[in-house]
C-alpha cells in the first residue's frame, strides 16, 4: 500500500462545481472510508447518538405502557382512531421518497450530482421506513400478531380482505422497504470491495471481506452491476411513486369528507418528495461540516436540493388551493363543512400554521442567497418537515373528528405517550442512521470517483496503432 | 491447488495507471487475439464492454422472468383467495374484482422482478466467492481504490506464459506480475 494521503477538505473552485477541486482517486477513497475505517468520529456523532439513546430510552418506556396497557394510552378515541400514529406513519413514509428519487429516477435521467449524496440519502430511505412501520405495527393493538395481514394458510380459515386498501399498504410497504435494502445493498458492493481491500485490521477486512462477496472489479462483473443498478432504478422509479399513491389510497377510498378525493395520489407524492428532501438537507448540511466533505457534497448539492424542494412545494400549494377549490365547486355540504371546518373549527391553528410553513414560508427558496447558505437552507428544511407533519395531522384528524354527523363529532387530545412515542421514532432513525454513518461508506466512493478528472477514458489515446 | 505445475499459473497480469491505459491495452490484447482475458479498475468503464465483448448479459431476461413470474403470482394468488379459499361478499362486489387486485399484482412483480436483479447479479458474477486468484498478486488490493489491471488467462489458447509476458510488458505497464492459482 502506497502512504496514506492527507486527508483534505477540498473546496470547490465555483459555486457551480458537484466535487471539489483536486479530487483525486486517492482523496475520494480516503476521504470516505476513513471516516468508516479509522473510527475517529467527529463531536457531532457523539452527541448524535447520545442525544438517540436518550431518545430511544424514551420509546422503550413508551412500548412497554403500549404493550402493557394497549393503544388507549395515546389520544385515538373514536371518533379520531388514528389521530397521531397514522399521522406519524405517512410522515415518515413520506420522508423516505427523496432516497429512492435520488437514487432511482435521477440515476434515469443521467443527474450526475446524484453520486455523492444517494448512498446517505438512501440509508435514510430505510430507517424512514423502518420508522414508519412501528406505527401501523404498534396501532394495531396487537403487534405480536401482524402476520395476520399476511395471505397464508392458517387454522382459523380466514384471509385477508384483498379489496381493502390497508392491506395493499402491507404490501406496498414491504415491497418499498425489500426493494430499497436490495438496491442499496448492490449500490453498496464495490465499495464494500474497497472496505474490505482498505481494511485496517483482522476484523475490518474479514467483516467487509463477506459483505463485499468477494467483488474485485472486474468489467465483466461492472457490466453486469451496471445492468442490475438501471434495472432496479427502473423497478424502484415506479414503485416509489406507487407507494405513497397506495398510501393515499388509505384515506381516498373512504367516504370520509376531506378524503374522498381523486387528486390525493400525486398531492401525496409531491408531498413525500417535498419532505423528503428537507430531511436530506437537515442531514447533509451537519454531516458535510462535521466530517469535512464540502468538497464532495458541495454547495451546488444543497442548491439543487432548495430547488427541488422549492418545486414540489409548489405542486403542494397547488394541491392546497384545489382541494378547497373541487371542496366549494363540488356543490356538496359534507364536503364544504369539512373544508370550512379546517379553516375556521377547532384544528384551524393548525392549518393556517401549515400553510405558512409549508406554502408561504418556501417561497424565501426562491432567493439563491437562501439557497446557498447551508444554515437557512436547513432551518428552512426544518419548517417544511414540521409543515408536513402538519398537513398529515389536518388531513387525518380533522376530516375524522368532524364528518357526516355532528352528533358524531369529537375532538383529538394527544397524550404525552403520543408525544413519546413519536420522538422515539426521531431517536431510532437518528440513531440507526449515525450507526450507519460509522460502519459504511456514506458517500459511493465508486460513482463519486468516476465524477474526477482522472476517470475520463481519453478515446484518442485507445486505438491500438 | 498450488504446485500443480501446467494449471500453477492463473494467468499473467499488467497493472496500469490510469483508464485509458487499461483500455488501450485491452484494445491491443483483443486485436492479438486473446479471449480469456478481464480487466478490473475501481469503477465501471464503458470502453471496455467493446474489447471484452460485454455488451449483452442475461440479466434483462432473468429480471422479466422474475417480474412475470411476481405478477402472476400476485394476481393468481388474490384470484385464488378471494374467489375459491375464502369468498366473502364486499360491498356487493363481484368475486373476481380484478381493478382491487391491480395493486398487489403490481407490488409483487416489482418485488419478484427486484429479488431477481439482486440475485441475478450476484449468481452471474459467481458471488459469493470469497478467494480469486488475482488477489494473490499484492498489489491487486488497489484495483478497489485508484489502479487498473488487465489479466491474461492461462486458459487462453494463445497464452504461453514468456511470450504473453513480453506482450503485456509492451504495453507500457507500471508492473507485470505472474498470478499464482
Amino acid at each position: 500500500m502506497p502512504a496514506e494521503p492527507e486527508v483534505i477538505d477540498l473546496q470547490p473552485a465555483t459555486p457551480k462545481d458537484i466535487l471539489g477541486a483536486g479530487h483525486t482517486f486517492n482523496t475520494v477513497t480516503d476521504q470516505i472510508s476513513n471516516v468508516v475505517l479509522t473510527g475517529k468520529m467527529p463531536l457531532l456523532w457523539y452527541g448524535a447518538i447520545a442525544a438517540a439513546l436518550g431518545l430511544l430510552g424514551i420509546f422503550s418506556l413508551a412500548l412497554v405502557l403500549i404493550f402493557a396497557k394497549g393503544v388507549g394510552v395515546w389520544g385515538i378515541r373514536i371518533p379520531v382512531g388514528w389521530g397521531w400514529a397514522i399521522t406519524n406513519f405517512v410522515w415518515w413514509i413520506g420522508i423516505g421518497h427523496a432516497g429512492t428519487l435520488i437514487s432511482a429516477i435521477l440515476l434515469l435521467l443521467n443527474q450526475q450530482w446524484r453520486n455523492s449524496i444517494n448512498r446517505f440519502a438512501e440509508a435514510m430511505t430505510l430507517f424512514a421506513v423502518v420508522c414508519a412501520g412501528m406505527f401501523p405495527l404498534l396501532h394495531m393493538g396487537r403487534p405480536w400478531i401482524f402476520y395476520w395481514m399476511f395471505p397464508y394458510p392458517n387454522a382459523m380459515g380466514i384471509q385477508p380482505q384483498f379489496r381493502s386498501p390497508l392491506v395493499w399498504d402491507v404490501f406496498a410497504v414491504s415491497t418499498y422497504a425489500t426493494v430499497s435494502l436490495l438496491f442499496w445493498y448492490v449500490g453498496l458492493l464495490p465499495d464494500l470491495g474497497t472496505l474490505r481491500d482498505g481494511g485496517k485490521n483482522r476484523f475490518q477486512k474479514v467483516a467487509y471481506g463477506i459483505l463485499s462477496m468477494g467483488w474485485r472489479g472486474s468489467a465483466k462483473h461492472w457490466s453486469i452491476w451496471e445492468t442490475a443498478c438501471l434495472l432496479l432504478a427502473g423497478l424502484a422509479t415506479p414503485l416509489v411513486l406507487s407507494v405513497h399513491t397506495v398510501v393515499s389510497f388509505d384515506f381516498t377510498i373512504a367516504i370520509v369528507p376531506g378524503w374522498h378525493s381523486t387528486f390525493f395520489p400525486p398531492y401525496f407524492v409531491a408531498g413525500a418528495i417535498y419532505s423528503g428532501f428537507a430531511m436530506v438537507l437537515v442531514l447533509a448540511i451537519p454531516l458535510r461540516s462535521a466530517f469535512h466533505l464540502k468538497g464532495l457534497i458541495t454547495d451546488k448539492h444543497l442548491d439543487n436540493c432548495g430547488k427541488v424542494m422549492l418545486a414540489t412545494g409548489l405542486i403542494v400549494a397547488y394541491a392546497y388551493l384545489m382541494e378547497t377549490f373541487t371542496a366549494w365547486y363540488s356543490g356538496n355540504v359534507y364536503e364544504q363543512q369539512a373544508f370550512w371546518n379546517r379553516m375556521t373549527g377547532p384544528y384551524a391553528g393548525y392549518y393556517w400554521f401549515l400553510l405558512t410553513c409549508n406554502v408561504a414560508a418556501p417561497q424565501a427558496l426562491w432567493f439563491k442567497k437562501i439557497r446557498n447558505s447551508p444554515a437557512w437552507l436547513f432551518a428552512w428544511s426544518i419548517i417544511v418537515l414540521i409543515g408536513m407533519w402538519l398537513e398529515r395531522f389536518v388531513i387525518i384528524v380533522s376530516s375524522l373528528a368532524q364528518d357526516f354527523l355532528p352528533s358524531s363529532w369529537g375532538i383529538f387530545r394527544f397524550t404525552r405517550w403520543d408525544l413519546a412515542t413519536f420522538v422515539g421514532t426521531i431517536g431510532l432513525f437518528t440513531f440507526l442512521f449515525f450507526v450507519f454513518v460509522r460502519l459504511l461508506p456514506m458517500i459511493s466512493m465508486n460513482e463519486v470517483r468516476m465524477l474526477t478528472p482522472q476517470a475520463k477514458v481519453d478515446r484518442e489515446e485507445t486505438h491500438v496503432r | 491447488m498450488l504446485g500443480s505445475a501446467p494449471t500453477g499459473i492463473y494467468g499473467v497480469m499488467a497493472e496500469f495507471e490510469t483508464p485509458t491505459d487499461l483500455v488501450r491495452a485491452t484494445n491491443a490484447a483483443a486485436a492479438h487475439g486473446f479471449h480469456k482475458m478481464d480487466a478490473y479498475s475501481p469503477f465501471p468503464i464503458e470502453e471496455l464492454n467493446h474489447p471484452l465483448h460485454l455488451h449483452k448479459n442475461k440479466l434483462p431476461l432473468l429480471v422479466l422472468l422474475g417480474g412475470i413470474c411476481g405478477g402472476l403470482t400476485g394476481y393468481l394468488l388474490q384470484y385464488y383467495i378471494t374467489v375459491w379459499n375464502f369468498p366473502t361478499n364486499i360491498g356487493g362486489r363481484p368475486l373476481h374484482s380484478w381493478p382491487s387486485y391491480i395493486v398487489i399484482t403490481f407490488e409483487l412483480t416489482v418485488l419478484f422482478a427486484s429479488a431477481t436483479a439482486t440475485f441475478g447479479l450476484l449468481a452471474l458474477c459467481g458471488f459469493p466467492r470469497p478467494y480469486h486468484p488475482v488477489f494473490n498478486v499484492p498489489r491487486f488490493s488497489l484495483a478497489t481504490r485508484n489502479s487498473f489491471f488487465l489479466c491474461i488467462e492461462a486458459a487462453d489458447p494463445l497464452f504461453e506464459l514468456d511470450k504473453t509476458k513480453s506482450f503485456l510488458g509492451g504495453l507500457h505497464p507500471k508492473e507485470v506480475s505472474e498470478v499464482a492459482n
